[in-house]
């Protein structure tokens, strides 16, 4: 897949301290986020925002891969699902099952593994290209979604793990709802950041390089495998915490969370969103949330409540048939449209 | 930089957020919750599910302990999270006081371990039937008036034994949790009364292809006991008797029931004959199961629900009913935490359409189960005759409590009886 | 002996099955480049289609007929609207697809319910049929002969058949020729005096009816059900990247290697049989990424 021409191609070194500097919109959002609790209820902070937040960043890590590095990978959701599954199988549980190591040993090592996971798929993935690619980690989705569903000696099988919370540490109870929002939002804001950072150096504008013509990368000297699998390493760390995340806010893991299915709704999120920006998983994700909590209340009116996901698929189909940019794809357009109005 | 764009989405999204109105108490209004899986595959399940409630409501007049029963539905798909987030949602969103749900094993379990974090709120099973959910580790505020996988299959052993003669039998089952269950509850009563199960073959589910599995079944057997479910059901039946299989079957209860019946082909004439268990039998006589349909039938018209009640119908309706008697018994009485109200459920006895339904000291029903046979019925359908009703049967299966847990969780070798 | 002869037979004519729905989709992919991962939905809907054309006419082999020609034009209709507005563009026929694959899934859901839908097997089909094999003797001395399913057997014989007619066509004919030059240069090719848009949507459709018929012999011995079209769609992509993308003998190879590997995985390794098949397909990416019999990807 080749993306049109990034409008933002060289940074040059201004560029890119504006990419992260905090200009009044971006602090306007950060600071309506951040005070967000104070006037939502419990519900819509953490079942619409939280969720968003944590399927925002394993989207992220697609959109990351994608966007940037021109390989889709539907097995981000298996990277998430490994780090999600090592937290709750080594570390604490309701059930009694796994090893109960305590979080300070459990997490860092789900996360390593989960990135060596990541690696691992990376170098059996970047012997193939384009809708290869898609098919092939789509079956290492299914295979492992398959293999925890079956295997009860380390995943428990069909049942999955329940009863995965938070530990407690800095003395906060991060599991009361509020701080598990700011919680979530924290590791939100420090992907996109990453992400962004990470787009902007030599090592993302090599990528980028990559993506569009990996020849001629190639040609100038760089080391075009060694930078995938790097790619891949550095989403798989992002996928990992958003799957961490993930089993904390639903507070258990199954084979159901990390199926074929649900690497799907990542990619439409991340498509539907926008796959050229890091906010756009985002915003796909909001959208996505949204739509599954609340399409049985508004959708009744005009469709069945049931088909719901009829609406969500033909929501996906118009937007990769009219606006393969997503909603930022959408949004553009309309700004550059009020430019062009406006200097006319 | 790229900011401008991002934040007008979230805006709006909190507006709505902030718009959405919080749940008002008005005077004598007893918001319940009813979570079934009104999506995907098992819609039609979850839809049968709301009707048992709707009958109940009716049958009460949508009142008792003095108020006024506001009945808010919400669907899962049959994946814990999604139920866990449904019945989040009627909680914290709709300000539900009582939940009844959910329909299948998993969101059970889950949801047991969810009631412990809300307290204040009492939750009452809709049909899952994983042992687990109340044999272990057990909610205080989590009831269920409805049998468990292994109370499913309770009698039938001891009629393939006694009855059939069938002392050495072969076993094929879905690889997962509860067909493991059925297992659990039939192998105990069989292998106690004498029988032998000489082998076991799990089949991991959604296995389209059974060729093989049925080559490797043993054929020096009295019979084959079989747990499938849905459409893995139907494609074993069909290759079993194109491969030239004859031998006789026992079902589990999930093998016989109305979607397997009532399928389309020749797959089901295989099942004629077959001896079951289940939690209800559709054609059974008692005046109580008969009253209980004819309410069914009499509240939808017959192109909105089935011929008669599912299992699915039956305990919702079931747990619906407990929910209302209780309210009467404490004259709607839920301060302090509902402590009267849920003293009340405990003490419970439910005249329901299969008998009678009493809880154990983990809040699990104690109730009747059906042996029922295959049979061809009127019109060309088939149906599950009624052969005998047993008496109340406990989670522990008659056993001792401390003996039966020695078994340990559900397992594919679980018991071992060869 | 018996089970190993049984499990090898049942490994050949499941590959039969999953040769005869590959097969369009590699015709599809292969020769066309186009990405279509709504194929597995084909194939639900040939089933959903031919159990009803059989529920009407009681006639199985027009069943196949009609769910050939109808998923033949519903893939038509599928190259004209979509795949010719986006030739080359991988990504996007891939999100497109998988869009309509959901919509598909939920219609189809909406039309035919949850439910399982068996086809019924045709009486001249059913049954086991005694094949010439020795596999034991009874007490008395008598030779035991092997039974096996006729329907199968008959499953086998239609995709040799498919298979001999597929591979000429594509490497012996014209128009084999005329789209392998019409993917790679379709302006030379149409300068010559050629349809070649004609000729990509006869292809498709062929493609999509293939799927189509997989789908009625499918739900003849297994079932038609929600689901199956993703479990397909899987199968086919784990074939031909094991087999080699565009190649008919790859493809066989493929099928015939992942159905042996399921039925030999479901007797003895029963627990994890389908993580087998997924196995090869890593091992073969690893040494081999375009595939058994793949050419230049």
């Amino acid at each position: 897949m080749s993306v049109a021409a990034h409008q933002d191609g060289a940074a040059r070194p201004a560029e890119r301290a504006r990419a992260l500097s905090i200009d009044l919109p971006s602090l306007a959002v950060l600071a309506l986020l951040i005070l967000l609790p104070a006037f939502t209820n419990r519900f819509v902070l953490t079942e619409v925002f939280g969720l968003t937040f944590a399927f925002g960043i394993i989207a992220l890590s697609l959109q990351f891969l994608a966007g940037y590095g021109g390989m889709v990978n539907l097995a981000q959701i298996t990277v998430a699902g490994i780090a999600g599954y090592m937290v709750a199988v080594l570390g604490p549980n309701t059930m009694g099952f796994g090893l109960a190591w305590p979080w300070w040993a459990a997490i860092p090592i789900a996360l390593l593994l989960a990135v060596a996971a990541s690696a691992l798929i990376g170098l059996l993935a970047i012997r193939t290209d384009g809708i290869y690619t898609i098919m092939i980690t789509l079956a290492i989705c299914a295979a492992f979604s398959y293999f925890t569903f079956q295997n009860y000696e380390i995943f428990n099988g069909y049942n999955g793990v329940n009863g995965v919370t938070p530990p407690r540490f800095f003395g906060v109870d991060w599991t009361e709802p509020t701080a598990f929002y700011y919680l979530l939002l924290a590791f939100a804001a420090l992907s996109y950041i990453a992400a962004l950072y990470v787009s902007r150096s030599t090592f993302g504008l090599a990528l980028q390089g990559i993506r569009d013509s990996a020849r001629r990368m190639e040609a100038i000297g760089f080391n075009v495998p060694a930078h995938r699998v790097a790619a891949y390493v550095f989403t798989g760390a992002i996928a990992a915490v958003g799957g961490i995340l993930l089993t904390w806010h639903n507070g258990r893991i199954s084979p159901g969370t990390i199926g074929v299915g649900a690497a799907i709704d990542i990619l439409i999120m991340a498509v539907i969103g926008g796959i050229r920006h890091p906010i756009g998983p985002f915003i796909g994700a909001l959208i996505f949330v949204c739509l599954s909590t609340f399409a049985m209340d508004i959708v009744e009116v005009v469709i069945p409540r049931e088909r719901f996901k009829l609406v969500v698929g033909l929501g996906f189909l118009l937007v990769v048939l009219f606006s393969p940019d997503g909603v930022m794809g959408i949004v553009d357009k309309i700004r550059q449209s009020v430019r062009r109005n406006s200097s006319a | 930089m790229h900011f401008t764009r991002s934040y007008v989405l979230p805006a709006i999204a909190v507006a709505a957020a902030m718009l959405a109105p919080p749940a008002l108490a008005q005077e004598k209004t007893l918001k319940v919750g009813g979570l079934a899986t009104l999506e995907g595959v098992f819609a039609k399940n979850g839809e049968d599910s709301m009707r048992g409630i709707d009958v109940a409501l009716k049958e009460y007049k949508n009142t008792a302990g003095g108020y006024k029963i506001e009945l808010i539905k919400a669907s899962s798909d049959a994946k814990p999270e999604t139920a866990i987030r449904a019945a989040r949602k009627l909680i914290e969103q709709d300000g539900v006081k009582i939940l009844i749900g959910p329909l299948s094993g998993s969101e059970g379990l889950a949801m047991k371990d969810f009631a412990k974090t809300k307290p204040e709120i009492t939750f009452i099973n809709g049909t899952s039937a994983a042992q687990d959910t109340t044999l272990r580790d057990p909610a205080p505020n989590f009831f269920r008036f409805w049998t468990d996988g292994a109370q499913w299959s309770w009698g039938l052993g001891e009629y393939v034994v006694k009855v059939k003669g069938w002392k050495k039998i072969a076993a094929i089952a879905e690889d997962y949790s509860f067909p493991y269950t059925l297992m659990l509850g039939f192998a105990l009563d069989y292998c106690g009364h004498g029988g032998k199960i000489v082998s076991r073959s799990w089949v991991p589910l959604g296995t389209k292809d059974y060729a093989s599995y049925i080559a490797a079944l043993p054929t020096d057997v009295d019979a084959i006991y079989v747990a499938l479910g849905g459409g893995d059901a139907i494609a074993f039946l069909n290759q079993y008797q194109q491969a030239g299989g004859k031998a006789k079957l026992i079902a589990g209860a999930i093998t016989v029931d109305q979607s397997i019946l009532t399928s389309k082909g020749k797959a089901r004439e295989a099942l004629l004959g077959t001896p079951a268990a289940q939690p209800i039998a559709d054609n059974d006589d008692s005046p109580a199961w008969k009253t209980f349909a004819k309410a069914y039938q009499d509240a939808f018209p017959p192109d909105q629900r089935f011929p008669t009640p599912s299992l699915f119908a039956t305990g919702y309706y079931i747990a619906t009913k407990a929910m209302l008697e209780g309210l009467n018994a404490v004259k709607g009485d839920l301060s302090n935490n509902h402590a009267a109200y849920r003293q009340a459920l405990s003490k419970l006895k439910l005249q329901g359409p299969t008998g009678e339904i009493t809880l154990d000291e983990n809040r699990q029903a104690i109730a009747p189960n059906y042996i029922t046979e295959v049979v061809e019925g009127p019109g060309g359908s088939m149906i599950n005759r009624v052969i005998k009703k047993t008496p109340p049967i406990s989670q522990t299966l008659g056993m001792d409590r401390a003996k039966f847990l020695a078994f340990g969780p559900v397992g594919r070798d679980n018991p071992k009886c060869n | 002996m018996r089970l190993f002869l049984l499990t090898l037979l049942n490994g050949i004519t499941l590959g039969a099955l999953y040769f005869v729905v590959a097969s369009g989709f590699t015709l599809i992919f292969g020769l066309m480049r186009n990405v279509n991962l709504a194929h597995g939905s084909l194939y639900l809907l040939g089933g959903y289609l031919g159990y009803g054309a059989i529920a009407l006419t009681d006639s199985w082999v027009v069943g196949l007929v009609f769910a050939f020609l109808v998923v033949a034009l519903v893939g038509m209709a599928l190259q004209v609207l979509i795949f010719r507005r986006m030739q080359g563009q991988d990504l996007r026929q891939t999100l497109v697809t998988i869009a309509l694959s959901i919509v598909l899934a939920d219609l189809m859901l909406w039309i035919w319910g949850g439910g399982y839908y068996q086809v019924q097997t045709p009486e001249w089909l059913y049954g086991a049929v005694t094949l010439p094999i020795m596999v034991g003797a009874t007490a008395s001395g008598e030779p035991v002969y092997l039974q096996y399913p006729m329907l199968r057997l008959f499953i086998l014989a239609f995709a040799i058949v498919v298979g001999l007619l597929l591979w000429p066509m594509l490497n012996r004919t014209r128009i084999g020729t005329m789209i392998r030059a019409g993917v790679d240069d379709g302006d030379m090719l149409s300068a010559t005096g050629v349809n070649i848009q004609l000729v990509f949507v006869l292809v498709f459709a062929l493609g999509a009816g293939l799927a189509g018929v997989g789908g009625v012999i499918g739900g003849t011995f297994q079932a038609i059900a929600p689901g199956e079209d993703v479990k397909t769609l899987l199968a086919s992509l784990v074939v031909v990247i094991v087999g080699g993308m565009g190649s008919i003998v790859g493809t066989a190879l493929g099928a015939v290697l992942i159905g042996l590997a399921e039925q030999i995985g479901s007797v003895y390794l029963p627990t994890y049989a389908v993580i087998l098949t997924f196995l090869i397909m890593v091992v073969v990416l690893a040494f081999r990424p375009q595939g058994i019999m793949g050419g230049r990807q």
